[in-house]
């Protein structure tokens, strides 16, 4: 095997000046998946029904058909839906933070379910109210217990934001891809690619364990 | 104080209560008992309405709180609640525990909330323990410091379920001597237990339930020395 990164040295840091778009759809992604994922993880535990088909079915829509389908369908199909061409950005933030709430709500509605009903008959009997008893007492004790998952999801959502190549942002692998054309050398440039989600994912890995860390404090 | 007419309770077919009738008056310490699976404590637990009951009428110092336009929150903040099983929140301190509700629920400043807090875990005799997190905590101690969550928010009336259950014996003492003194201050208490000794000696009324009905009621000398029903006799027979 004869590697050849010299040939690519000169473009590794157009390839790393990608790392910003990609951190950047991942953390938006990130916000909108894990807000909006609460809110449908609470519309699946109501005890009103509808309310559990609405959240249900939006979660069988986006579970069930590729996001890379999604975020074409949000990109290319944006002037028809809203009459307005959106930016490969915003087109971006919006696939992967409604695909990623999704998968965020099954996670947390599992946490919620775990934690002991007794907290919340604890909660009520001291007068407070739903609101306050989950954003303080339920979801507190549910996020630390499924922090692991959560941390995953953050994880695939870092990899799985390489597909934006496809709408043509510039992100690492765009980039790779798009020096691998110009050297007609692609292995390296891949390879670098790959070297540097490593890189992001190990880092995230760390941060989670360090979060996870400080979160059992009360054990 | 409090008044139950008819209180009922089925979970489908499966009939709970069947129709319990009788009244608390302020600062009364009633001590209710009865065979597992008389319905005891879900007559507890319709008090503060964490059960629904099916049928029948609870007021509370004029307010019928089964009437579906009483805000049972407003009424919750007057009634405390003791679990069997603690449910402290294992998330917060133990001082976290007592401030949380005063400052979420009735708006008190945290100064205010801290204070009053130090003040009841003093009482309790957990002045030591305020930075600690429930998990550190023996049974009797997180118990005790139950009960100065519920009595954080100045409640008129305490409902304790079964309270001492759940600890190794050498813990239920420290528990119960709490629960004593709190008797003493004019608490309304009502109390579901298997502690005979501590219900003849604290409560002013017993209530025996048996099978979802009040069976018996009585001052706690006349019903252990001289139970008026069968059904009394026998359950006294196998707990004393």
């Amino acid at each position: 095997m004869n590697l050849e990164f010299d040939r690519i040295m000169p473009s590794l840091p157009y390839i790393m000046e990608g790392i910003p778009t990609t951190l950047k759809v991942v953390a938006v992604a990130a916000v909108i998946g894990f807000v909006l994922g609460i809110l449908l993880s609470i519309l699946k535990i109501s005890r009103i029904k509808p309310l559990n088909w609405i959240a249900d079915f939006y979660t069988s829509i986006f579970r069930g058909t590729p996001l890379v389908l999604q975020l074409m369908l949000i990109y290319f199909g944006s002037p028809q839906i809203l009459g307005i061409q959106i930016e490969a950005f915003q087109a971006a933030f919006l696939a992967f933070g409604l695909n990623s709430a999704a998968y965020i709500s099954e996670i947390i509605r599992g946490g919620i379910l775990a934690v002991d009903k007794g907290q919340r008959e604890a909660a009520l009997a001291l007068g407070v109210p739903y609101s306050g008893m989950m954003l303080n007492i339920i979801l507190p004790q549910a996020i630390k217990n499924i922090l692991p998952s959560l941390v995953n999801e953050l994880i695939s959502l870092t990899k799985e934001s390489a597909v934006v190549t496809i709408i043509g942002l510039g992100d690492i692998m765009r980039r790779s891809y798009i020096v691998g054309g110009e050297t007609y050398k692609f292995f390296e440039p891949i390879l670098f690619a790959g070297l540097i989600y490593y890189v992001m994912v190990m880092i995230l890995t760390i941060l989670g364990k360090v979060i996870e860390r400080r979160m059992r404090r009360s054990d | 104080m409090i008044k139950i007419d008819e209180l009922k309770k089925n979970y489908g077919k499966l009939e709970v209560l069947k129709g319990i009738s009788t009244e608390i008056s302020q600062g009364e310490v009633v001590a209710i008992i009865g065979p597992s699976g008389s319905g005891k404590s879900t007559f507890l637990r319709c008090i503060n309405m964490l059960e629904n009951p099916s049928d029948g009428k609870i007021s509370f110092k004029d307010q019928v709180i089964t009437d579906k336009k009483t805000n049972i929150m407003k009424v919750r903040e007057n009634v405390g609640m003791v679990f069997q099983h603690f449910h402290l929140f294992p998330h917060k301190t133990v001082l976290e525990n007592l401030t949380y509700a005063p400052m979420k629920v009735k708006r008190l400043s945290k100064a205010e909330a801290v204070r009053q807090a130090r003040e009841l875990l003093a009482k309790v005799g957990l002045a030591d323990k305020e930075s600690s997190y429930p998990n550190r905590l023996s049974g009797g101690q997180k118990q005790r410091v139950a009960i100065a969550r519920a009595l954080a928010m100045n409640p008129e009336v305490m409902l304790f379920d079964e309270p001492t259950s759940a600890l190794d014996p050498e813990m239920v003492k420290e528990v119960l001597e709490v629960m004593k003194s709190l008797a003493h201050t004019g608490m309304t208490m009502l109390i579901v237990t298997h502690e005979m000794g501590f219900a003849k000696e604290v409560a002013d009324r017993v209530l025996f339930l048996d099978e979802g009905l009040l069976i018996e009621e009585s001052a706690p000398d006349e019903f252990f020395s001289n139970p008026k029903s069968q059904r009394a006799k026998d359950f006294l027979e196998k707990v004393l």
